[in-house]
């Protein structure tokens, strides 16, 4: 028997029973709509929160003081822990692949200017915070100052600050009281919103060395390294352990790269689509019990054709081949509705709801369809081999 | 060209078993026409499925053009009645949801035939059988004679050298009954070998050989020289 015949012969079968096909094809269907829904909804999530983590930008590595472990025993002398400073910024400052290091420490204090106070976020950054961290500086810029000692008083401050305490009024120039301190405004920062809870614009940028003045902290909190992006974290993460240990004697501060930090996430995120998608999947199941039922019914309906095909020379394997097509073609049809209707749905959703991250995975959709073509090969097996063993004299007399 | 030796059938029914066949030896020769006829039961149904490679005799041997064909495996025995045999049944056996066209092309297609020419070979048996302007219907939307006309089409589609009739006229009025035999007897005169099973002896006795059954068994042969 020739290809084209076989899809003549399965859609004959399929379009004299209209209804039948439809709703058994609809089983099929909701199931895979089901499975693109959900995984369409888990990857969009799991998009959303990647972007929410790597907004700042990804290839960077943070240095903090400090080790995380546990290890029993009394450490004595050596269980202090150096601080991170200001001179192992600049050392790490000095390493192949390195671009920029940013200082940092935060804080809260209270702002005021002109009889308006309040009180807020104190970071204190280096002076190529912007260029690192994909912050942008809306007028103005960041300061110039090395990231020391020397550094004067400049702050940039954020959209929420300049909106509560400026009022519109152009802020560059002026001075804010920070904690009692005069800084001069040489930056406005862009609005970023909430990352995470944390209202990125209701903040004063000031540099690392007076803000560890201001709150009266030996070192910093950490330093974030911005390295090459064609380099990967590990030989970075190796160099700048190889240095701090160098500087310190020992490992006593704990690297976390931005990258690393992603990967978890995301590996954790991909669990959770495939997690959601399993679960549309029980739907996918129900559809093959509804393909098995209804081509175990056509095997009875059609047990005298069966009987004639094999009277007009058709052999077993033909037979098992025309009802697992016929199989395969309902819930083949099935699944492309499915997946019509799944992206429609999760498509309305994202425009009812735009805050609704929604992304339909194409690895996910096509993987469904196959899902949907095997489970109407599984589904169609038992009955089309039972359609095949009919013996040929007793199936042509049954009515 | 059709040899039966000694070949037996018996079914079990329950624990017991059945004889439906007992020691048939017969042999058709191409364009002979053979009436097989008996009361219900004798076994004549049985005997045209074993010809028809549709059941496998219990003992005995069957040679199809010298070959011995009991030896077959169930593949190969599919390609011999695909190649060799035609069946014409009472109830016409006609695919519903396909058109005339279709049914008379489904033996060619099953046996994998090129379109060009299945169509063209359609095309002539259409015109042969005055199903010119029906060959678009649907089988509910043609009468009974009609209907046979296209399962006579359909057994001869593959050009076979044995056709075999079960009550082919079972199902129609007395008048069609004789158009769809002299369409058959037609073929007779073509060589090909028509095996024909009935309970009606006016019927079976326009055959050249009548052979009668009785339980399981050949009684007699009649050999008439007359064909209307």
């Amino acid at each position: 028997m020739l290809f084209p015949d076989l899809v003549k012969l399965t859609s004959s079968s399929f379009l004299s029973s209209r209804m039948r096909s439809f709703l058994t094809g609809l089983g099929i269907a909701i199931g895979i709509a089901a499975v693109i829904l959900l995984t369409s909804i888990g990857e969009g999530l799991h998009q959303f929160m990647l972007a929410e983590f790597s907004q700042f930008g990804t290839n960077i590595i943070s240095v903090q003081p400090g080790k995380t472990q546990v290890q029993g025993g009394n450490v004595g002398i050596f269980g202090s822990v150096r601080q991170v400073t200001l001179e192992d910024a600049d050392a790490l400052r000095r390493l192949p692949y390195v671009e920029y290091v940013i200082p940092g420490i935060a804080g809260n204090a209270e702002v005021r200017y002109e009889g308006r106070t309040r009180r807020t976020m104190v970071l204190g950054e280096g002076r190529d915070f912007s260029k690192a961290f994909t912050m942008k500086v809306q007028s103005g810029s960041f300061w110039t100052d090395a990231d020391n000692e020397q550094a004067r008083a400049q702050a940039v401050i954020g959209s929420k600050i300049q909106q509560e305490l400026y009022a519109g009024e152009n802020p560059l120039g002026s001075y804010l009281r920070i904690g009692g301190q005069r800084y001069r405004v040489v930056g406005v920062m862009e609005s970023k919103g909430q990352i995470l809870g944390m209202d990125m614009d209701d903040t004063v940028f000031i540099p690392a060395a007076r803000a560890m003045e201001l709150f009266n902290r030996p070192g910093l909190m950490e330093v974030n390294v911005s390295y090459r992006a064609d380099v990967p974290a590990d030989t970075v993460i190796g160099i700048i352990k190889e240095r701090m240990i160098e500087r310190h004697g020992r490992e006593d501060f704990t690297i976390i790269s931005q990258e690393q930090a992603l990967e978890v996430l995301s590996s954790v995120l991909n669990i959770l689509t495939f997690a959601v998608g399993a679960l549309g999947g029980i739907s996918l199941l129900v559809g093959a019990v509804g393909i098995l039922t209804i081509m175990t019914m056509a095997v009875t309906e059609r047990t005298s054709e069966i009987g004639l095909l094999r009277a007009l020379g058709s052999q077993r394997r033909q037979v098992m081949i025309l009802f697992l097509g016929e199989a395969m073609l309902l819930s083949a049809l099935g699944g492309f509705a499915g997946l019509a209707l799944g992206v429609g749905i999760s498509q309305g959703l994202h425009l009812l709801f735009p805050a609704l991250p929604v992304h339909t995975p194409w690895l996910y959709a096509v993987l469904a369809e196959l899902t949907a073509i095997s489970i109407g090969l599984a589904a169609g097996v038992a009955p089309a081999m039972r359609a095949a063993r009919l013996d040929p004299v007793e199936a042509l007399h049954a009515e | 060209m059709i040899e039966l030796n000694q070949v037996s059938r018996s079914f079990t029914v329950g624990d017991q078993q059945v004889a439906a066949l007992r020691g048939i030896d017969l042999s058709i020769a191409a364009g002979d026409y053979v009436s097989i006829m008996g009361p219900s039961g004798s076994g004549k149904s049985t005997l045209l499925n074993l010809i028809g490679l549709l059941d496998r005799p219990s003992s005995g041997t069957y040679k199809l053009d010298g070959g011995n064909v009991t030896a077959l495996d169930d593949v190969q025995q599919a390609r011999v009645r695909s190649e060799k045999i035609g069946f014409v049944f009472q109830s016409f056996h006609l695919v519903p949801r396909l058109t005339a066209a279709m049914n008379i092309e489904l033996p060619m297609i099953l046996a994998g035939v090129d379109p060009a020419e299945r169509k063209e070979r359609v095309a002539k048996l259409v015109e042969n059988y005055g199903l010119k302007d029906r060959a678009d219907h649907r089988p509910d939307q043609l009468s009974g004679g009609q209907r046979q006309r296209v399962a006579i089409a359909r057994a001869t589609s593959m050009n076979p050298a044995v056709l075999l009739a079960d009550e082919p006229t079972g199902n129609l009025d007395q008048t069609t009954g004789k158009e769809v035999m002299a369409l058959l007897e037609q073929l007779v005169e073509r060589k090909v070998a028509l095996v024909l099973v009935t309970h009606d002896p006016v019927l079976g006795g326009r055959a050249h050989r009548q052979i009668h059954m009785v339980d399981g068994e050949i009684v007699s042969e009649n050999k008439a020289t007359g064909v209307s």
